[in-house]
C-alpha cells in the first residue's frame, strides 16, 4: 500500500509540469495524513503526552493555584516543545526505512516542495491537536479565558515553527545511532526563542501588557524558518542519503 | 604571481597541510604564553582596586576573554564548516571539527567564572541574564555539534551534517541572544544585571584586551595540533601517512 | 604595584576563593587540554607504527 501511495508522486517531468506546485503539496499532504491515520496509535500517543507532562507539574509542584496561574505558560509550552520533539523521529523514519525517501529525492518535483508538505502533514497530525487541546489543559491552571486564547494563539503561530525547525534536526540524525536523545540535544536550543516568544506572549497578556509585541516576533519567526528550515532540511536529507 | 596563489592552495591537502601545522604549533603556544603573562601582569598589577567590587573583578580578566573567545570560536568553526561543505574539502571540515571541543571549553570556563564572580557579588552561583544564559544555550550548541558528530560514522557524512548544524545555529546564535535579552529586561525588574561590568578603567579593558589575546593564540596552537591528529586518523591508509611515522 | 605583601596578594580582599578557583581551573584547563592531545597524537602514532610492523610482517611471512 505505501508503494502504490509513493506512485501518486509525480513520477515524470511532464507529468510534474502538468500538475504544479500546489497539486504536488497536497499529494505529499494527503498521502501523509493517509499513512498517519493508519497508525493512530502513534497521533495519539504524543497528544498523550502532552496531556501527562502537563499534568505532573502541578503532583511535582503542589496545588495551590496561586503558584499554578504563574507558571501555566512556561509550563504549557515546554510541555509543546516536548511533545513536538518527541514525534519528530517519525517524520522521515518511515520513508527512510522503506525506501520512499530516494525516491522523493530523485524525483522531478522539487525536494523542497516535497519537505513542505510532509512537514505540513506532521503539523496537522503532531502540532494542531496540540493547539485545540491546550485550553482545556489551561484551565486545569486556572487561565484566564483572554490567556487561554493568547495560549492557543502562540501555540498556533510555535507548533509549526516547531515542526520546520525540527524537521532540520530530523533530516540530520536520519539513521544516526542515538538518534531520539541526539535529536532532542540538537534540536531544544534551537527552540528557545520559541518557547520565549510563545510562553511570554501568555505572560503579557495576563500581566495586562498585551501579547502583541511577542506574537509578532513569533509570527516573524515563523515566516523567516518557512523561508529557509526547507532549504537547510533538503540539504541535510541529501547528505544523509548519499 | 600565479605561483603564490598555488601555493596557497596547496596547503589545502591534509599532506601539505600536515608539517606546516607542525612548525606553526610552537609558534602560537609561545605567543599565547607571552600574551598571557602581559594579561595577567595587566590584570593583577596594573589594574586598580575596584571601587564596589574590590579584588573579586579581576575575574573578568578570564571571563570575558573565554566568553569572546567561546563566540569567536564557533564563528569561525561555522565558517570553516561551511567552507569544506560548499568547497567540498576535506580539511576545511576537518579544521572545524578541530576548533569545537576548544570552543566548548571555553564556553565552560566562561560559565564556571561567571558563577564565582556571581556568589561574592550578587549572592547566587547562577545568574539568569541574559549573558549567563545565552553562553549555556552556546554550550548546548557545541556539545550538540560535537555529538552529532561523534554519532555519524561515515567521515564525509559527518563533516557535511556538522556543516549544516553549524551554519543553522550560527544563524541562530543572533535570534537565541536577542530573544534572551528580551526574555531577561522583560522579567527583571529591579535586580542587577551580574554583566554589568565595573565602570571601566582604561588599564581593566587592557587587561582584558591582552588575556583575549593570549586565549586567541591558545586557541589556533590546540586546534593545529587537533587538526594534525585528526589528519593521521582520518587519512592513515595513505601512503604518505605510513611513512611520516616512521 | 599596589600589593603589600605576598599575603595580600594571595588574599586578594577576601575574595581568594573565587578569583583563584577561577583563574586556577582555567590554568588547569588549559594545561590539559593540550597534554590530552598530546596522548592523542601519540596514540594514533603508535597504532600506525603497530598496523605497519604487522603489514612488514605479513608481508615477509607470506
Amino acid at each position: 500500500m505505501r508503494q502504490s501511495l509513493a506512485a501518486d508522486l509525480p513520477a515524470t517531468a511532464a507529468e510534474h509540469a502538468g500538475l504544479g506546485a500546489l497539486s504536488v503539496l497536497v499529494a505529499v499532504i494527503r498521502r501523509d495524513l493517509l499513512l498517519a491515520m493508519r497508525r493512530k496509535s502513534e497521533v495519539l500517543t504524543s497528544l498523550f503526552f502532552f496531556v501527562i507532562v502537563v499534568s505532573l507539574f502541578p503532583l511535582g509542584i503542589g496545588p495551590e493555584m496561586a503558584l499554578l496561574r504563574i507558571i501555566a505558560p512556561g509550563v504549557l509550552w515546554v510541555a509543546a516543545l516536548l511533545a513536538a520533539m518527541l514525534s519528530l523521529q517519525r517524520l522521515f523514519a518511515a520513508d527512510y526505512a522503506d525506501g520512499t525517501l530516494e525516491q522523493m529525492v530523485l524525483s522531478p518535483a522539487p525536494l523542497g516542495l516535497l519537505v513542505m508538505g510532509k512537514v505540513a502533514a506532521h503539523w496537522l497530525v503532531t502540532g494542531l491537536p496540540l493547539v485545540l487541546i491546550a485550553p482545556l489543559l489551561g484551565l486545569q491552571y486556572d487561565l484566564a479565558p483572554q490567556a487561554l486564547g493568547i495560549l492557543m494563539l502562540s501555540l498556533l503561530l510555535g507548533t509549526p515553527l516547531l515542526s520546520l525547525v525540527g524537521a532540520i534536526g530530523a533530516a540530520l540524525t536520519l539513521g544516526v545511532r542515538g538518534g531520539g536523545v541526539l535529536l532532542s540535544l540538537l534540536t531544544l536550543p534551537l527552540y528557545i526563542p520559541a518557547l520565549i516568544f510563545g510562553a511570554g506572549a501568555v505572560e503579557a497578556e495576563i500581566s495586562g501588557l498585551g501579547a502583541a509585541g511577542h506574537l509578532s516576533l513569533l509570527a516573524a519567526l515563523l515566516a523567516l524558518s518557512v523561508f529557509f528550515a526547507p532549504w537547510a532540511t533538503t540539504a541535510s536529507l541529501r547528505i544523509a542519503l548519499e | 604571481m600565479s605561483n603564490r596563489i598555488i601555493n596557497w592552495f596547496r596547503f589545502g591537502s591534509p599532506q601539505a597541510f600536515y608539517p606546516l601545522a607542525g612548525k606553526m604549533v610552537p609558534w602560537f603556544f609561545a605567543l599565547a604564553v607571552a600574551f598571557g603573562v602581559a594579561g595577567l601582569w595587566l590584570g593583577f598589577f596594573v589594574a586598580p582596586t575596584d571601587a564596589t567590587q574590590g579584588e573579586g573583578y579581576r575575574i573578568i580578566f578570564v571571563h570575558v576573554p573565554a566568553s569572546w573567545m567561546s563566540m569567536f570560536l564557533y564563528v569561525v568553526m561555522a565558517f570553516w564548516a561551511g567552507l569544506g561543505l560548499a568547497l567540498n574539502t576535506r580539511l576545511s571540515s576537518m579544521m572545524a571539527s578541530a576548533i569545537a571541543p576548544t570552543g566548548a571549553l571555553f564556553a565552560f570556563l566562561s560559565l564556571w567564572t561567571g558563577a564565582l564572580w556571581g556568589k561574592p557579588m550578587w549572592g547566587t552561583w547562577w545568574v539568569w541574564d541574559a549573558r549567563l544564559t545565552s553562553e549555556l544555550i552556546l554550550l548546548f550548541l557545541y556539545l550538540g555539534f560535537i555529538a552529532l558528530q561523534a554519532a555519524i560514522d561515515e567521515p564525509r557524512r559527518a563533516d557535511k551534517a556538522g556543516a549544516i548544524l553549524a551554519l543553522v545555529g550560527v544563524i541562530n546564535v543572533p535570534i537565541i541572544y536577542f530573544s534572551v535579552k528580551w526574555w531577561n529586561t522583560l522579567h527583571q525588574g529591579a535586580s542587577i544585571s551580574m554583566t554589568k561590568a565595573p565602570s571601566m578603567a582604561i588599564t581593566m579593558l587592557w587587561g582584558m584586551l591582552v588575556m583575549a589575546l593570549s586565549f586567541w593564540m591558545y586557541s589556533i596552537a590546540v586546534a593545529l595540533v587537533r587538526a594534525r591528529a585528526i589528519i593521521l586518523e582520518r587519512e592513515r591508509h595513505t601512503d604518505w601517512v605510513k611513512h611520516a611515522v616512521e | 604595584m599596589q600589593w603589600n605583601s605576598v599575603g595580600e596578594f594571595f588574599a586578594m580582599g577576601g575574595y581568594a576563593f573565587y578569583v583563584w578557583g577561577s583563574f586556577g581551573v582555567t590554568a588547569v584547563a588549559l594545561a590539559i587540554e593540550p597534554l590530552l592531545l598530546r596522548k592523542r597524537q601519540r596514540d594514533v602514532i603508535d597504532s600506525l607504527r603497530r598496523e605497519r610492523k604487522a603489514d612488514e610482517r605479513q608481508g615477509t611471512g607470506a
